[in-house]
C-alpha cells in the first residue's frame, strides 16, 4: 500500500474495514445482476407478503447499517498523540 | 398546476434563512485564516460532523428529485438510494480514515500528500470544480422549482434567491458556517420527513374515480360519429389525426375536453378517459386549448395521483369510495400490491405550424408493477432483453455505489473533525442518519403516488405536495426544509470548488503564494464567481430531474477521482503521473461519454436520441475500468528507475 497504515490498529482497521466492504460489495453486486438480467425475480413475494425488489432493497440500507455498527464497535484506537492529527483525548469506540 | 402561496412556508423559511446567516456572521470571526475557512480547524464534534454529512450530502436529488421519480414511476427512484446508501459504504471503510490522515483542506491534497506534484493539484483541482458544478446543476434547478408554491414567483427568482444566500454563508464563514447550516438542515429533513411517513401512515389509502371523467364503454364505430355522450366532437386536425385522442366541445366554450380511447379486449367497445393537454411552453402556454390560469376563461392543470382500485379485503366504503384507514410500514405495501393506481403518460402532437402539444394520459396500473424496477423509461431496459440497456443499468448502479467517495464536497468534511477515529466515527453516524431518511424516500414517493396532490408539469414538487395533501401547515414546514435542503449542499458545494481555486489551482498550480487571511479572500471571491455560474446554469437546466442530473455528476465524480484515490491508498506502483492521468482520463471520458450520450441528445440539445454516438448514457461502467487501467499503464510507464533497478 502506497501510503500504508503506520499502526498495528490503524493495519486492524483497515483490514477490517476491506472484510466489511467485500461482504457488502458481493450483496450490492447481487442485487443488481438480480435487477439487470432477472429483473422478474424481483416481482416474487418472498416474506411477509413483500416482494423480493422491498426485502432486498431494505436489506441493502438495514445491513448498511449493522455493519457499519459492528466496524465502529471493533476498530482500534491509537494511543493518545499517535495520530496525525490528534487534538486531544480520543474516547475510542 | 397553479399553487397558492404559502406565507406560512415562506415564514419559516425566511426565519431559518436568518437565523443561518445571523450564525454565519457570528462564526465569521473564528474563520479568518485559512484552517478555519476550509476546515473549521478540525474542530467539529464527530456527532455533529456525521449529521452534517446527511446535510451536505441529501441534497434536492434525494429528496426533490428520488420522491418526485418513485411519485411519478414506483420502484425505480428507490434504485438511486439503494445507489447512493451502499456508496457510503466505500467511504466508510475505504476512504475514511486515511483521508482524514493523507488531507488538509481538499481533495487534491490527499491525492498530492506523497508526491507534492503541480500536476495533481491542477488534475484534482479542475475535477473538483467539475464534479461541483455538475452537481449544483440539480440543487438550483430544485430551489428553483420550490419557489412557485412558496412565493408564486417565476423558476428563475428561486434559483436567484438561494444563490445569494448561500454565497452569504459561505464568504461570512466558510466551513464553520456551512457545517452548522447543514446539521440544522440534516436534523429538520430527517424528522420532519419521519413525521410526515407517521402521519402519510394514519391516513392510510382511499380511492378516487370522480376527479376525472370516463365515458363508455361505448361501441367502437360511435366514435366516427359528430357526437359523443350528447357532447360535440372536435374533427380530429392538425396532427391529432391517426392519433388515440378525442377532442369535445365544452359547454362553456373554454377550450375543449380531451379524451384518451382505451380499446377493451375481447369486445368492440372502447373506453374514454380524460386526459390533459399542454400547448407550448411558459406564460403563454395553452391548457386543454385555454389560457393558462384561474380566471374566468382560463383553464389549469388538476392534480393527479390516484388508487382506482383498492383490494376489498383490507378496506370499507364510504360515499361511494374505498379507504384503509390507518396502515403499517408492511401492510402500505402489501395493500398497494393489491391495488390499481392511477399513473400518467405523455404524448407528443407535433401541429403543422412547428408548434406542439403534450397530452398527459391516465394509465391504469396494477400496484405490484409499481412496487418493482422496470416502470420508469430509464430503466424499462431492463427488461428489454437488449445488452446495452442493461449495461446502461449497471454502469448506473455502479457510478453510484463509487461516486459517493469521490465527491469533493463530501471528501472535505472529513478535515472538520479532529483524527481518524472521529471521521470514522462520524461516517457511521452519517450513514445511520442517512440510510434512516432513504428508507423513508420509499413511502414519501408512494405516498405522493397515491396522494392525488401530483402536479404532472413538475415531478419535483412530489414530496411538498403529498404534505399539502395532509396538512397545510405541513407543507409550509416541508417546503422550508426543502429549501434549506438546497441551502445546505450549495454550501458544501461552493465550499469545495472555491477550496479548488484558492488553494489547489493559485497556490499549488500557479505558485501565488498568498497568506492565510489573504488565501481566504481570494476563496470568497471564487465563492461569488462559482455561485453565479451555479445561478445562470440553474436556470438554463430547468426542464430536467434533478435526481437524473446528479447521476450524472456522480458518474464523472467516480471515473475521475476514485480510481485515483484508492490505487494511491492501495497500490505501492503508483506514480504521480498515473495519478494525473487517471483523473484527467475518468474526467474527460466520462464527460464526453455523457454529452454524448441519447438523454443529452434529447432533453438538453432537442435533437433525435436515435443519432447518439454513445451506445448508452451512463458512463461508468467504461469510464471507471479505463481510468483504473489509465493509472497503472501510466505509472508502470513511469516507475523510477530505482524501483526497476530493484
Amino acid at each position: 500500500m502506497n501510503t500504508a497504515p503506520s499502526s498495528p490498529a490503524r493495519q486492524f482497521n483497515a483490514k477490517l474495514g476491506m472484510i466489511l466492504f467485500v461482504i457488502y460489495l458481493l450483496l450490492y453486486v447481487g442485487f443488481v445482476l438480480i435487477n439487470a438480467f432477472k429483473a422478474d425475480w424481483m416481482e416474487r413475494v418472498v416474506l411477509a407478503g413483500l416482494n423480493l425488489a422491498i426485502v432486498y432493497g431494505f436489506a441493502l440500507i438495514v445491513v448498511a447499517l449493522m455493519l457499519a455498527g459492528i466496524y465502529g464497535v471493533l476498530c482500534r484506537t491509537d494511543p493518545v498523540g499517535t495520530e496525525d492529527h490528534a487534538a486531544g483525548e480520543e474516547s475510542g469506540t | 398546476m397553479i399553487y397558492d402561496p404559502s406565507w406560512t412556508a415562506v415564514i419559516v423559511f425566511v426565519l431559518f434563512v436568518l437565523g443561518t446567516v445571523g450564525l454565519s456572521f457570528y462564526l465569521g470571526s473564528r474563520a479568518k485564516s485559512s484552517e478555519g475557512y476550509f476546515a473549521a480547524h478540525g474542530q467539529i464534534p464527530w456527532a455533529v460532523n456525521g449529521v452534517a454529512f446527511a446535510g451536505d450530502y441529501l441534497s434536492a436529488a434525494s429528496f426533490l428529485g428520488i420522491c418526485g421519480m418513485i411519485a411519478f414511476y414506483g420502484y425505480d427512484g428507490f434504485l438511486y438510494s439503494i445507489g447512493f446508501l451502499a456508496g457510503w459504504i466505500v467511504a466508510l471503510f475505504v476512504i475514511a480514515e486515511p483521508m482524514k490522515q493523507l488531507g488538509r483542506f481538499t481533495f487534491a491534497d490527499a491525492l498530492d500528500a506523497k508526491f507534492n506534484s503541480r500536476g495533481i493539484k491542477a488534475s484534482a483541482g479542475i475535477s473538483t470544480l467539475v464534479v461541483s458544478v455538475f452537481y449544483l446543476i440539480p440543487q438550483m434547478v430544485g430551489a428553483g422549482s420550490l419557489i412557485r408554491p412558496l412565493l408564486g414567483y417565476p423558476h428563475w427568482v428561486g434559483v436567484v434567491l438561494v444563490g445569494i444566500v448561500v454565497i452569504t454563508i459561505v464568504v461570512t464563514a466558510g466551513m464553520v458556517s456551512t457545517t452548522w447550516v447543514q446539521f440544522l438542515k440534516g436534523s429538520l429533513l430527517v424528522i420532519f420527513s419521519f413525521v410526515l411517513v407517521v402521519m402519510l401512515f394514519q391516513r392510510g389509502f382511499s380511492t378516487n374515480n370522480t376527479s376525472f371523467e370516463t365515458i363508455g364503454p361505448i361501441a367502437a364505430v360511435q366514435l366516427e360519429q359528430d357526437t359523443i355522450d350528447g357532447r360535440k366532437v372536435i374533427a380530429a386536425a392538425d396532427g391529432w389525426q391517426d392519433l388515440p385522442y378525442v377532442r369535445m366541445e365544452r359547454s362553456d366554450g373554454v377550450g375543449y375536453d380531451v379524451f384518451r380511447m382505451e380499446t377493451i379486449e375481447g369486445s368492440g367497445d372502447v373506453l374514454l378517459r380524460e386526459a390533459q393537454a399542454v400547448t407550448g411552453s411558459g406564460d403563454d402556454k395553452l391548457i386543454n386549448g385555454a389560457p393558462n390560469g384561474l380566471e374566468e376563461g382560463q383553464r389549469a392543470l388538476r392534480p393527479v395521483g390516484y388508487l382506482s382500485r383498492l383490494p376489498d379485503s383490507a378496506t370499507q366504503q364510504t360515499d361511494g369510495e374505498r379507504e384503509t384507514g390507518p396502515v403499517g410500514p408492511i401492510s402500505f405495501f402489501t395493500i398497494l400490491s393489491e391495488s390499481e393506481v392511477m399513473l400518467w403518460g405523455n404524448e407528443t402532437v407535433r401541429h403543422d405550424d412547428g408548434t406542439s402539444t403534450v397530452v398527459h394520459y391516465q394509465k391504469p396500473t396494477d400496484g405490484e408493477r409499481v412496487l418493482r424496477p422496470g416502470e420508469h423509461p430509464k430503466f424499462a431496459g431492463i427488461r428489454s432483453g437488449k445488452l446495452t440497456d442493461r449495461l446502461n443499468f449497471l454502469s448506473l448502479m455502479m457510478a453510484l455505489f463509487c461516486g459517493t467517495a469521490s465527491l469533493p464536497h463530501i471528501l472535505i468534511r472529513y478535515y472538520t473533525v479532529k483524527d481518524g477515529a472521529a471521521a470514522r466515527k462520524s461516517t457511521i453516524v452519517g450513514i445511520a442518519t442517512i440510510g434512516f431518511f432513504y428508507i423513508l424516500t420509499l413511502y414519501l414517493g408512494l405516498g405522493a403516488m397515491t396522494s392525488g396532490s401530483l402536479d404532472l408539469t413538475d415531478s419535483n414538487m412530489a414530496a411538498p405536495l403529498l404534505a399539502n395533501s395532509i396538512r397545510a401547515w405541513l407543507f409550509a414546514v416541508i417546503s422550508a426544509i426543502a429549501f434549506t435542503t438546497v441551502l445546505g449542499t450549495v454550501s458544501g458545494l461552493i465550499l469545495a470548488s472555491s477550496g479548488a481555486v484558492a488553494h489547489d489551482l493559485l497556490d499549488g498550480v500557479f505558485g501565488v503564494k498568498l497568506s492565510g487571511p489573504k488565501q481566504v479572500r481570494v476563496a470568497k471571491i471564487a465563492a461569488v464567481i462559482v455561485g453565479g455560474i451555479a445561478i445562470v446554469l440553474g436556470i438554463l437546466f430547468k426542464e430536467l430531474n434533478v435526481g437524473y442530473l446528479v447521476g450524472w455528476a456522480f458518474s464523472v465524480a467516480a471515473s475521475a477521482n476514485l480510481p485515483a484515490l484508492v490505487m494511491l491508498l492501495f497500490w505501492k506502483g503508483t506514480t504521480k503521473q498515473g495519478i494525473v492521468a487517471s483523473v484527467l482520463v475518468g474526467m474527460i471520458s466520462s464527460l464526453g461519454w455523457i454529452l454524448l450520450s441519447a438523454d443529452t441528445y434529447k432533453s438538453v440539445y432537442g435533437i433525435d436520441p436515435e443519432s447518439a454516438i454513445a451506445p448508452f448514457s451512463q458512463p461508468g461502467i467504461v469510464t471507471i475500468p479505463l481510468a483504473f487501467l489509465t493509472l497503472i499503464v501510466v505509472s508502470l510507464m513511469t516507475k523510477p528507475s530505482s524501483e526497476i533497478a530493484r
